[in-house]
């Protein structure tokens, strides 16, 4: 028991006194994960529509989906799957240590987190930004009319970063009501204690879903932060990050070519457009240079369906979010979604 | 320490190894063996850490700290803006801590004598009403508690129906917003006359005290000493051209109440609930103490001529303290450590902005080695008072 | 003045009549506890309007104007409290995201836990030697029982949540803490220096930090310090933390029994001629644990209280359960007060049962000691 007494002190003292010769040993996460059969896969807490339980316990959501296509991907079985629930806290020391193989929990894509921390973002899977939200009545158009406001914000993202900036910049100033959690942060705005409430804007667009006088309450329009959502991976093994990066394209690319989950099976089996039969395995030997089975796409496509199945099935317009398609449609739809070819 | 003088020293009943056989070479063996293993283990955890990190391409130091801290931060008893440095925040950090515990501290020993002077009252309601409280709030969780006060606090009015009591001072679900002193060059005179006033009247009461214990005679020495507490500043403060002013409080266009001195309901919320769930367990200690004392003490107190509540604050309360004292003690480390669940409701305590500092900056090692300095300083220094004043009204045997 | 000679004398003896009404039966219970004077009059008055203003309105509000049905909290229409999801959570509130199929293996843990405790907990119950033995062995079958493996399915230890998290994190952490804590209370007591001053600096260490900064270790640090790809499962370090933070206030609680022994024990043990450990195990810590049971019972219900913590650092506890149901999209907003109340209830059962039975241990045992 002694040997806990001193993880805290040891640590830091240890570190400066112990001359150890450390090796680098970069294990292969996929050969890790094949050996344990199952991959292991950060998610949040709970977060509407991104990750969260039905009443059966099974965790579900955008973020969810994206871990189930790399499981059905790797090890052929969109439910070999264990979810690691991770507060903002907890989420990169994780990934770090190796306790998960790869982070899906609406994590921005930021320089420091990219460089300095040690990951690789293998893509985005949802262009967010901050915005705001308050109600009609406060008589505020535009979120620099904001000077003097009280703003409720949630501690430990890069929101609470972005907002320093803003007022920073726009030179206003404002009282911040740190909260620690989403729906504390949704009850602390909606009793007032806040005028306006400041998250990802598909947060305040999940947040408003829920308000029985959504009709009080509006979005600015500013949005004053790039938020690219994307999952993330350990620096250092370029082979999981390329999987990761292109289970990811596959499930771009496949809305883009018009594979869904009904049809991609079929499609499978060789079609008229060498890129799906490039991607899907008819062709080429594409599977072998992932070091992956000749089917890993068509897996990935089936176990949710491709990117805009996934999309309509956990935030889109017929959800409880409600989130349109805006800046992640198809770059030929408008958007900015965009995948490197499968050549 | 009783260890010292314990006889329960090895013996020698081992004939299983010579060296074991002799006390001296049994006693420095074991511990060696002990020693080594917990340097083997220290030097493994380290080397772990090192090779982890290295793996990782992560560096350890403390530099994070001048970075800038680019957080907004609710309640700081130390001006701080965003573009202050970690430091800075965490320092914020810290001196909330001690404001939260010392208020904890300062209001669940008046909850808890209160409520364990009220659980002996002759009002059977009163005493089965206490109890029940004690008793819920013993057996729930501390953090659903604070939970609990914040989204009561939230009930209140909101900004647009804030309470005005008197002219200057606001109370809504925001907090309750008062006039703060503005001290002006020459305050410094109003303050040393305070601390003057102060210091003269724990004097006035101390010479009281011993004169009526001399002569028997009483002097209305309270109301000399609150005399001298609050006329001598005043009288300074009139004196040298009134230094000291209050900046009021006004709702900007939001309705929001911006100067002032405001406290937080998140703050209001943890010291509630710090302060009653405390309470709960101290009024227990009051009552014991209390009951410990023997109940001929109460009848010859009678017997003397003493009222009731002389009896209690001459008689019971000396004696019942000494067996008060040592688990008030440790009932005021624990409350500084729950101050740490200030995290639930947002309140920016120590733990609370070091977690947004390992959010930010990812240096985890050292923000959580920092919380253990900090923590352990402020218990110890609790901890060595404890164990002093343990081993002084520890009843000595033979 | 003059004085006039007494000529009265009582020569029969009266016939006994009841004291006054006002003094005896329920009119004179309440005369003498809530009406005696003016000041009692008015706590009892102010008692009674603040009883009235609180518990009405709470009945109300959590009964009679409750809702009780439906799948969403769109469907609890009333002012009053939405039960709706009791049906359909209760299962996750219990036993979190335990194999449903496989609950059974939860209720029969916590009912084998009534006869392992009983030799412990009570005296005189009949073939308590026997039970003793199961005492012992009950560790073991828990684990077997809960996590799996031989011939029983195995379940993931990151599965484990609700009530039943609450209960595995509170009842392994104080039951590993026991031996552990003992050990540190010896050494604490001892007199090899090395020994004394290592067991004082880990007890003061970890009584000095608040557990949420441990539970940060475990749940951030610890699979830093320990080599790549052995870090266990969050549940396990949380447990292993849990129970090094539970063995420093045991070992205190334990040094206070140690104390608490005269000192003619110990000698008349060396007189014996009995060695360390056999006086320790013979003679002194038998009298020890038993005066220290109640402190043992109080640092569990401490301890137990504290595994809420768990949801700070993304485990599903019960009030882990209760946040995520409460941010669930059809039921945000409606369950707030509910899902807290539902789980004070749970540790108010739990940890005011565990109060009462310590504060009649503590009864009991001051009886025999006098």
């Amino acid at each position: 028991m002694k040997i806990k007494s001193f993880t805290g002190m040891a640590a830091v003292a240890g570190i400066l006194a112990v001359a150890g010769m450390a090796v680098p040993a970069h294990a292969a996460t996929l050969d890790d994960v094949k050996s344990a059969g199952v991959i292991k896969c950060g998610i949040n807490t709970g977060l509407a529509g991104f990750a969260f339980t039905g009443d059966d316990g099974k965790w579900t959501g955008f973020d969810v989906a994206y871990c189930r296509a790399m499981a059905a991907a790797v090890l052929g079985d969109p439910d070999k799957v264990k979810y690691v629930n991770l507060t903002g806290a907890n989420r990169f020391p994780a990934l770090q240590s190796g306790e998960i193989d790869v982070l899906s929990r609406n994590t921005t894509w930021t320089f420091s987190r990219d460089v300095d921390l040690g990951f690789t973002f293998v893509g985005v899977n949802y262009y967010d930004g901050q915005g705001f939200i308050g109600r009609k009545s406060l008589g505020v158009k535009s979120a620099k009319e904001l000077d003097g406001a009280s703003v409720c914000i949630q501690t430990g993202t890069t929101t609470e970063k972005n907002l320093a900036d803003f007022f920073r910049v726009n030179n206003i100033s404002y009282e911040a009501v740190p909260i620690e959690t989403n729906s504390e942060a949704r009850t602390a705005y909606q009793a007032e204690r806040c005028d306006v409430y400041t998250t990802d804007a598909s947060g305040l667009a999940a947040t408003k879903s829920t308000f029985e006088d959504a009709e009080k309450h509006m979005v600015f329009p500013e949005i004053v932060s790039k938020e690219p959502l994307g999952p993330l991976v350990r620096q250092g093994d370029d082979q999981w990050a390329d999987i990761a990066r292109w289970v990811l394209n596959a499930l771009i690319s496949a809305e883009e070519l018009g594979v869904t989950q009904a049809n991609v099976e079929e499609l499978a089996k060789g079609s008229k457009n060498p890129e799906i039969n490039r991607m899907l395995g008819s062709e080429g030997s594409y599977a072998k240079m992932l070091g992956l089975e000749k089917n890993w796409a068509v897996n990935a496509i089936k176990a949710d369906g491709n990117y805009a199945e996934i999309f309509e099935k956990f935030v889109g317009p017929k959800t409880p979010l409600g989130l349109e398609r805006g800046l992640n449609a198809l770059y030929k739809d408008g958007g900015i979604l965009y995948s490197p070819p499968f050549r | 320490m009783a260890s010292t003088n314990s006889p329960a020293g090895p013996a020698t009943g081992f004939n299983i190894w010579r060296l074991w056989t002799d006390e001296r070479h049994r006693g420095i063996l074991s511990q060696a063996i002990v020693v080594i293993l917990v340097a083997l283990a220290l030097v493994w955890v380290a080397d772990n850490t090192r090779t982890n990190l290295d793996n990782r391409g992560l560096d350890i130091g403390f530099d994070f700290l001048a970075d800038p801290a680019g957080i907004g931060i609710g309640v700081s008893l130390i001006e701080y803006r965003s573009t202050d440095t970690w430091l800075r925040a965490m320092t914020v950090g810290l001196l909330n801590t001690v404001l939260v515990s010392a208020l904890g501290i300062v209001a669940a020993t008046a909850i808890g004598f209160a409520a364990g002077i009220m659980r002996l009252l002759p009002n059977w309601l009163i005493r089965t009403i206490i109890a029940t409280w004690v008793e819920f709030t013993r057996n729930v969780p501390l953090l659903l508690q604070i939970i609990f006060w914040w989204t009561l606090l939230l009930s209140l009015p909101t900004v647009r129906e804030t309470l005005r009591i008197g002219d200057s001072i606001f109370l809504n679900n925001s907090g309750i917003t008062g006039p703060s002193p503005v001290f002006e060059p020459g305050a410094s005179a109003v303050l040393i006359a305070l601390a003057a006033g102060v210091a003269a009247a724990w004097a006035v009461l101390n010479w009281a005290r011993k004169r009526q214990a001399a002569t028997g005679e009483r002097l209305p020495a309270g109301w000399i000493a609150l005399g001298l507490i609050v006329l001598l500043p005043l009288a300074v403060y009139f004196a040298s051209g009134e230094p000291i002013s209050w900046d009021t409080p006004t709702a900007n266009r939001f309705g929001r109440l911006r100067g002032g001195l405001t406290v937080t309901p998140e703050l209001v919320a943890l010291w509630f609930a710090l302060s009653t769930y405390t309470g709960a367990f101290i009024s227990e200690i009051v009552r014991a103490g209390i009951l410990s004392v023997s109940k001929g003490q109460t009848e010859a107190a009678g017997s003397l001529g003493l009222k009731g509540w002389q009896t209690t604050r001459l008689i019971i309360m000396p004696q019942a303290l000494r067996v008060i004292i040592p688990p008030l003690t440790s009932q005021f480390l624990n409350l500084t450590k729950n101050s740490s669940l200030a995290l639930a409701v947002g309140f920016q305590d120590f733990v609370g902005i070091g977690s947004q500092a390992q959010n930010q900056t990812g240096q985890a090692i050292e923000i959580v080695f920092s919380w253990m300095v900090v923590y352990v300083s402020l218990s110890l220094l609790t901890s060595a008072f404890m164990n002093w004043y343990n081993a002084r009204i520890a009843l000595v045997e033979r | 003045m003059s004085m006039q000679p007494f000529h009265r004398a009582q020569k029969d003896m009266l016939a006994e009549r009841p004291p006054p009404a006002t003094t005896t039966g329920t009119l004179g219970w309440l005369r003498e506890n809530l009406f005696s004077n003016w000041f009692n009059t008015g706590l009892t008055l102010l008692a009674l309007y603040l009883l009235w203003t609180i518990i009405p309105p709470f009945i109300d509000w959590a009964f009679i104007h409750a809702d009780a049905s439906g799948s969403t909290g769109r469907e609890c229409t009333t002012e009053g409290a939405c039960w709706a999801w009791l049906d359909q959570r209760i299962d996750q509130f219990l036993y979190g995201f335990y194999t449903a199929s496989e609950y059974w293996r939860v209720n029969l843990t916590v009912i084998l836990l009534i006869p392992a405790l009983l030799p412990l907990l009570f005296d005189g119950i009949p073939c308590a030697r026997q039970l003793r033995y199961f005492s012992l062995a009950y560790p073991v079958i828990a684990v077997f029982l809960l996590v799996g493996g031989i011939g029983l399915e195995a379940v993931p230890t990151s599965s484990f949540g609700g009530f039943m998290l609450n209960l595995a994190v509170g009842l392994s952490g104080i039951v590993l803490s026991l031996p552990v804590g003992i050990l540190l209370a010896l050494g604490r007591r001892s007199n090899l220096p090395a020994v004394r001053i290592l067991c004082v600096m880990f007890i003061e260490l970890v009584r000095g930090v608040p557990l949420i900064t441990l539970l940060f270790t475990a749940a951030i640090l610890l699979p830093m310090f320990l080599p790549e790809n052995w870090s266990p499962d969050l549940v396990i370090r949380v447990i292993v933390v849990v129970t090094a933070f539970a063995s420093a206030y045991m070992a205190e609680v334990i040094r206070g029994g140690l104390q608490a022994i005269p000192k003619g024990q110990y000698e008349a043990a060396q007189a014996m001629g009995l060695g360390y450990w056999q006086s320790m195990r013979l003679i002194i810590l038998p009298q020890a644990l038993k005066i220290s049971i109640p402190g043992i019972v109080n640092t569990f219900i401490g301890l137990f209280k504290d595994t809420t913590l768990v949801f700070l650092i993304g485990l599903f506890d019960i009030l882990g359960i209760a946040r995520s149901l409460q941010q669930n999209q059809d039921w945000i907003g409606k369950v707030d007060a509910e899902g807290f109340l539902f789980t004070s209830l749970f540790f108010f059962i739990v940890c005011f049962s565990m109060s009462r039975y310590s504060l009649n241990l503590e009864k009991r045992l001051d009886t025999t000691n006098r």
